[in-house]
């Protein structure tokens, strides 16, 4: 299949070879699944800002039709994915792991499935701007569907600075369980490398890697056959070691290109940009066929099902319709999960909607998550650091959790942390450790926003303070000026006053000294002076005594 | 603080329990080689510590409102007898082997808050405790089988239980120092390496120190089935010998005359049980890569020097203790690096 030299492939730290558990959904091809009596579509499928109903209750709609459009830069539109007649616009139980209720668009459909007019048939792509591309993806819908749901056009924005030289496609699905994107692959190879080539034209990259597990030959095979010799020069597909978490984006890039994206970075910045093979898929629908992102293929897997497969779904499908669909037949109580085993989330009511980061429906049977053995004391054994992808130690970030030292958890890089599971898979004590950390994550968001919170506040008051204290000071210069002026005005008629102050001062003091001084004392006999000196002496000692027990009264 | 949503939502193989038990399973060699060449006191000691520490973990427990079952099914308890016992004579009073494992059990595991919170090795704690209170009873062993002085089980039992031992006159007639401790002694008395082994018939073993040095090479195998089973890293047991070896040889490069080679120092003592069972116990150790090279070379120079140049005979359970100072410190400067920071 691989021509004699095989690419170079890098390694990520750590990683683990779980039991992949995929072949019980991939004997059957993609199936379509039911048309529910009611969709509910979530305004808010993706990473951003919801978008913003623009249907009312009673108002019938289309397929394919707009019902809620983009809040701002960071958000795309929902599309009705069948037609029907709005019946409620309010809020109902979403996927998410918060197990919170999201506002909901919900359609009560009539089974004609009539599509919403397209426009015409616009020119070609390689004709359009990239802008005009980006702009029709948007309006698409279209979010990246490998999971996490942030908007697409954003990541086909290169920015100015950035020069995009590698496109990577994610094809590693490494997640156990989970086909939907192997079954894709396998399926619709032709539409997925059409996408390809519409994001390389919008983001103007040289060369593109799809990246794919190497447990999924079927897949692989598919895609080469697919490509034409043109593209066989510029597009490359290359086998992955089935190593979880290899599908994680930096682990993949590291894994195909050896660049380390560094942390707190988008790999932009380093010229490489990844997107999902479903959303190639996506794009391809959404420019040669006008169609916007209304359905998706959903793995229903585990071991409720008898023949676990892959499904061709509506956005809005309620959960409980789509697995009476697949056909439960564990009569018990069931665990369903969203996504994969490692990483996917309970989801707590099974009335949620199928939205666009539905990649797999997981069910488990209770009495088996029962059996989940005790949770003893972290031993330090190492194990978790061994497996870590992000080459974090994370029995520190553990311990600094469990005592909730949220200062000391990000010195040891609490959020690189991609909470992909495998420390949680190794840990022999049975540590919910990814509980740890996500618990840890939101406490310090919730921190930085009450920080945020109390800084406006303390700005605000500082604010009021120094104006309080600016009025103050302006109201004392102005009193101090007005005081100066009327000095000024006084000043004339003062200098006279002294001057005539001075004079009668020293007509004083002249006679004062003359008072004072003894007169005709030079010719006096002996007896006389003596007496003289004994009077002196007499009215010291009064003027030193007399005048004290006056004072002393006071204690 | 816990939702019930708990990923990964896969079982998982490992448990703390079956760690301790092929710890316990590694041990098993070793242990044998004691019982063959210095009799029956092995066995007593490891029953009197099991008992002890299972009774004190239990108290523990209660009094600290612990669930008992998941962690008397835990094995540490069990692991932490049996590393104290190792390091016991076999004629010793039982008294003093309790005193070291409930010293370990109450004082350094639960005092400091248990399983895994245990800033100290609590075997190395029970053991140094005995060691600077009862040096004499720590000092005086059995010779190895081979010279034809093991006493029987209820000789050895009598004596652990009673204090004296039926038949015989005099403890000191049939007890005798270590190798370690004889050479120490020797070398100080101004005898030279050569003399003292002419002179001491139990140290021309294969590798110096008979009986030791079967106890040892079966610890290293049990070392290494541990190593194989990923129960623990290489890095740890390999540092700590690879420094042994290395300053033993230097030394005995030095001055052979004074200073005993690096297979004596390999194979005698606790060297072995340090290196693959003591120092790598996970709690107390350091856990970054490069810490643990730090750590195992600490031990491994400290184990030396004590042996060499300080007071005991051996080193390995103070070089420990010291180490268990240093790993936090260890640990917090010598973090891996991130994935993404270059």
């Amino acid at each position: 299949m691989r021509n004699n030299n095989p690419p170079k492939l890098w390694r990520f730290h750590g990683g683990l070879t779980l039991p992949s558990h995929k072949t019980i959904s991939m004997s059957a091809t993609i199936a379509p699944a039911i048309l529910p009596r009611y969709l509910v579509l979530p305004v808010q499928q993706h990473i951003g800002a919801a978008a913003i109903p623009t249907v009312s209750i009673g108002e019938r709609v289309l397929k394919n039709q707009n019902i809620a459009r983009a809040d701002g830069l960071v958000s795309v539109p929902v599309h009705a994915s069948s037609s029907g007649t709005v019946v409620a616009i309010e809020l109902r139980a979403v996927a998410h792991p918060s197990g919170l209720s999201g506002l909901c668009i919900v359609i009560e459909t009539d089974g004609k499935d009539e599509t919403f007019p397209t426009s015409d048939a616009s020119i070609p792509y390689p004709q359009q701007d990239p802008a005009q591309l980006r702009a029709r993806i948007r309006d698409a819908g279209i979010v990246g569907l490998g999971g996490a749901g942030f908007p697409t056009f954003i990541k086909l924005s290169p920015g100015a600075r950035a020069q995009i030289k590698t496109l990577i496609l994610n094809g590693a699905e490494c997640e156990p369980y989970i086909t939907c994107d192997a079954m894709l692959m396998q399926e619709h190879p032709r539409e997925i490398l059409d996408g390809l080539l519409i994001m390389q034209h919008a983001l103007q990259a040289q060369r593109c890697l799809i990246g794919i597990e190497d447990n999924k030959p079927a897949a692989i095979a598919a895609l080469m056959n697919a490509l034409t010799v043109t593209e066989k020069q510029f597009i490359e597909i290359i086998a992955v070691p089935t190593m979880y978490p290899a599908g994680g984006e930096k682990q993949l890039i590291r894994t195909l290109t050896g660049i380390e994206v560094p942390a707190q970075t988008l790999p932009a910045s380093r010229g490489v940009i990844c997107h999902n093979v479903a959303t190639a898929f996506a794009i391809a629908q959404a420019i040669l066929k006008q169609q916007p992102l209304t359905t998706r293929v959903v793995t229903v897997t585990g071991s409720a099902f008898t023949q676990p497969k892959n499904y061709w779904v509506r956005l809005g499908t309620p959960m409980q319709d789509l697995l009476a669909h697949a056909g439960v037949i564990h009569t018990g109580s069931l665990r369903l999960i969203m996504g994969g085993p490692m990483m996917g989330f309970t989801v707590m009511n099974t009335a949620a909607p199928v939205s666009k980061t539905t990649n797999c429906l997981l069910t488990q049977t209770t009495d088996k998550s029962q059996t989940k053995p005790v949770t003893l004391p972290c031993i330090r054994c190492g194990e978790c650091a061994r497996v870590c992808p992000a080459q974090l130690l994370p029995q520190q970030l553990y311990w600094h959790a469990h005592a909730k030292d949220f200062d000391k958890i990000q010195d040891f890089h609490l959020f690189d942390c991609i909470e992909c599971g495998c420390c949680d898979y190794v840990c022999p004590s049975h540590i919910p450790l990814v509980q740890y950390y996500r618990f840890a994550k939101t406490e310090i968001w919730a921190k930085e926003r009450e920080t945020q919170k109390s800084d406006i506040a303390r700005q605000r008051h500082e604010f009021h303070l120094s104006r309080i204290e600016r009025k103050k000071l302006e109201d004392e210069t102005r009193k101090r000026k007005k005081m100066e002026l009327l000095n000024e005005v006084d000043a004339e008629e003062d200098q006279k006053k002294s001057a005539i102050e001075a004079a009668l001062q020293r007509v004083q003091a002249k006679k004062a000294v003359q008072q004072l001084q003894p007169g005709s004392t030079e010719n006096l006999s002996d007896t006389q002076q003596q007496l003289i000196q004994d009077i002196d002496q007499r009215r010291t000692l009064y003027t030193e005594h007399a005048p004290t027990s006056n004072k002393d009264t006071n204690p | 603080m816990i939702t019930k949503s708990t990923t990964p939502a896969t079982e998982t193989t490992t448990n703390v329990t079956r760690i301790m038990l092929l710890v316990v399973l590694a041990l098993v060699p070793g242990f044998a080689a004691h019982l063959y060449f210095f009799g029956w006191g092995i066995i007593i000691n490891s029953v009197i510590c099991i008992i002890t520490a299972y009774f004190c973990e239990s108290m523990m427990l209660r009094l600290r409102r612990r669930p008992l079952w998941p962690f008397l099914t835990d094995g540490s308890a069990l692991v932490t007898a049996l590393l104290l016992a190792a390091g016991l004579p076999s004629l010793f009073p039982w008294w003093i082997a309790v005193i070291a494992t409930a010293f370990a059990i109450i004082v350094a595991k639960h005092l400091y808050g248990g399983l895994g919170h245990n800033p100290f090795n609590p075997a190395m704690v029970g053991y140094a405790l005995i060691l600077i209170a009862f040096p004499k009873d720590m000092t005086l062993w059995l010779p190895a089988h081979a010279d034809g002085n093991t006493i029987s089980f209820f000789a050895n039992i009598h004596f652990n239980l009673l204090g004296n031992i039926p038949n015989i006159t005099s403890f000191d007639a049939i007890t005798m120092a270590t190798p370690l401790d004889t050479i120490k002694t020797q070398l100080h008395n101004g005898l030279s390496m050569e003399q003292i082994n002419a002179g001491h018939a139990q140290l021309s073993g294969a590798l110096y120190g008979h009986g030791w040095d079967w106890i040892n090479g079966l610890l290293l195998l049990g070392g290494l089935f541990l190593l194989y089973r990923r129960i623990i890293q290489w890095r740890i047991p390999v540092s700590m010998l690879l420094s042994v070896a290395i300053i033993a040889s230097i030394a005995n490069m030095v001055d052979s005359a004074h200073y005993a080679g690096v297979l004596f120092h390999l194979f005698g003592g606790a060297t072995m049980l340090g290196a693959f069972f003591i120092a790598t116990d996970p709690v107390t150790a350091s856990t970054t890569p490069r810490g643990q090279i730090i750590y195992g070379c600490g031990i491994g120079i400290l184990t030396y020097v004590i042996r060499v140049w300080g007071g005991y005979p051996d080193g390995l359970a103070f070089a420990v203790l010291l180490m268990n100072f240093a790993a936090p410190t260890i640990d917090y400067y010598t973090q891996p690096r991130v994935f993404g920071y270059k």
